[in-house]
């Protein structure tokens, strides 16, 4: 008879794998992501603690793998990067990730910033994403809690799990792709991947056919949740088009537009009224129009003066 | 139909099989897996004296075998678990209505079940009232394939002449109590070993256990889909 306290600590032991040959020591659980558990662990070689995640999926999957390698070609300062890649005694892979102190970005905005630090982190998160698109790469899983703020005010985008290798898109033709990165399932590059708030019709529609505008979409869906200013919801309106055509088509135009808002020039997604243009324009040239204004009047005044 | 590969050592698959020895070699394995989850769960789900648990009980997996429920298990549709449950809910409201005890299979033994010993487990699990039987029943059902791999465990132990490595998982991880379980200096005096020894005989022991659980639960499930399904509900 397995007692209830033995079968507890059974259970328990199931939940955490065991790491035995490993250069880790697994100290807690940081978070479930797409596909597998990421656990906060310990390097006993190089004494630091990395973000150890632990693939769920039997080692005869294809995917498996995907995200460690993924992440190994994406070198960039707001993309994760991967440390070692392995095999625990079971037979799940793991791999281990540089670990990030922070907070989650819907946690950092729920701390009250305001409109231009948020919307800096997010062309942070459109770098990040724009980069990964030029490597072919599609996330298909962005959201505030796949995005770490740092301590430092670094942004790194996590949870590359269901990352999807365009191969077309980084100008490698099907013939010589490499044999094991480029490989993309089928199964995981066709079926229904993401978070509902944040995917894209075509990716709810289990779509072949997604592409990067799917990340575009997602990051209108982010966008609509940092602000609410008039031209920066129409930038995220324009973001998350049903029809990919009518979205931005590359990350790099929607951060534009964002750029656009943030320096007070008109943006691309939004009509203004005449009165908003002559409010934005005032917003913008304060200065040298209160120098001209000053002027103007002590000219006046100087006329007036010398014809007393 | 399910278009899911089937599990080449699934017991659940061996049920369809066209020969009669290897159905009933199946039957046997799943009725060793999945009778005590089923007796303890007809006796407080259903309120059923222990008599009439293991009459239920046994009467169930004859009435199963006879008509072939298990064969028309569809894994597209639901686990096998949660199938095996609904069969079992289905019967035993039916043989209420019946009261008909002989028909139930009283008195017929299709395999030897030590019902006893599933009624003292019972009475030393707490008396808390049960108020999720699905939850009950995947518990029980977790413990007895906890049960069946620490069993093959021992086997497979003695017959590799490393008991050791047995009885250091079983006095430390299949200890009854916190206060029981000792530490590793004080098993290590137990069974004369060092420290390390007893850190590495229970680090193969454990990682042989895993092994033995998922390999036991492969067993019973129809499809790998399934399989992977229930090895996550596992490592959570």
């Amino acid at each position: 008879m397995i007692s209830e306290p033995a079968l507890d600590r059974l259970s328990a032991m199931f939940q955490r794998p065991d790491v035995t040959g490993t250069r880790y020591e697994l100290i807690s659980v940081l978070g479930r992501g797409g596909m597998g558990v990421v656990y906060l662990a310990r390097d006993t070689v190089l004494d630091r603690e990395v973000a150890l995640k632990i693939v769920d999926r039997p080692p005869d999957e294809a995917h498996e793998a995907n995200e460690a390698r993924i992440l190994a070609r994406l070198e960039h300062p707001g993309i994760v990067p991967v440390h070692d890649f392995g095999q625990l005694p079971d037979g799940r892979l793991f791999y281990a990730m540089k670990r990030v102190r922070g907070d989650r970005l819907d946690r950092w905005m729920a701390s009250g910033r305001d409109l231009a630090d948020r919307l800096g982190v997010f062309l942070r998160v459109c770098e990040a994403v724009a980069f990964a698109h030029a490597h072919g790469v599609v996330h298909r899983d962005l959201k505030p809690e796949n995005v770490m703020v740092g301590e430092f005010g670094e942004v790194l985008v996590l949870d590359w799990g269901v990352a999807q290798l365009r191969i077309e898109d980084c100008g490698v033709r099907i013939g010589e792709r490499e044999p094991r990165i480029g490989e993309d399932d089928a199964r995981i590059g066709h079926s229904i991947v993401g978070t509902p708030a944040y995917m894209a019709p075509e990716q709810e529609r289990g779509d072949p056919a997604v592409d990067h505008r799917a990340d575009v979409f997602a990051l209108g869906a982010m966008l609509e949740a940092i602000a609410d200013a008039v031209p920066v919801a129409a930038i995220a309106r324009k973001a998350r088009s049903e029809d990919p055509a009518a979205r931005y088509q590359t990350v790099q135009a929607l951060a534009m537009d964002v750029r656009r808002f943030l320096d007070g020039r008109a943006v691309e997604a939004h009509r203004e009224r005449v009165v908003d243009r002559l409010a934005r324009v005032g917003r913008r040239y304060r200065l040298p129009i209160l120098l001209v204004l000053t002027y103007l009047v002590v000219r006046v005044l100087l006329l007036w003066l010398v014809r007393v | 139909m399910s278009a899911f590969p089937v599990t080449r050592h699934s017991i659940v698959a061996a049920m369809r099989s066209t020969r009669p020895d290897e159905r009933r070699s199946a039957f046997d394995s799943l009725v060793t897996a999945y009778w005590k989850p089923v007796f303890k769960y007809v006796r407080l789900k259903w309120h059923a004296s222990p008599d009439d648990a293991a009459d239920l009980t046994q009467g169930f997996f004859l009435r199963a075998f006879e008509k072939d429920f298990f064969a028309a298990f569809d894994p597209s549709r639901a686990r096998f678990r949660t199938y095996l449950r609904t069969c079992l809910d289905g019967f035993v409201a039916n043989a209420r209505k019946a009261d008909a005890r002989l028909k139930r299979g009283g008195g017929v033994t299709l395999i030897s079940i030590d019902f006893g010993e599933a009624e003292r487990e019972l009475g030393l699990q707490a008396a808390n009232a049960v108020d999720d039987f699905d939850a009950y029943f995947h518990r029980e059902w977790l413990r007895s394939l906890f049960a069946s791999a620490a069993d093959r465990l021992r086997h497979a132990c003695a017959a590799r002449g490393c008991a050791d490595r047995f009885a250091v998982f079983e006095q430390y991880d299949l200890a009854a109590d916190e206060i029981d379980r000792p530490t590793y200096a004080e098993l290590a005096r137990r069974l004369g070993l060092s420290p390390t020894d007893v850190t590495n005989e229970l680090a193969a022991a454990r990682r042989e256990f895993r092994r033995l659980v998922l390999e036991t639960l492969r067993e019973q499930c129809a499809t790998d889909e399934e399989f992977e399904a229930e090895s996550r509900t596992l490592t959570g």
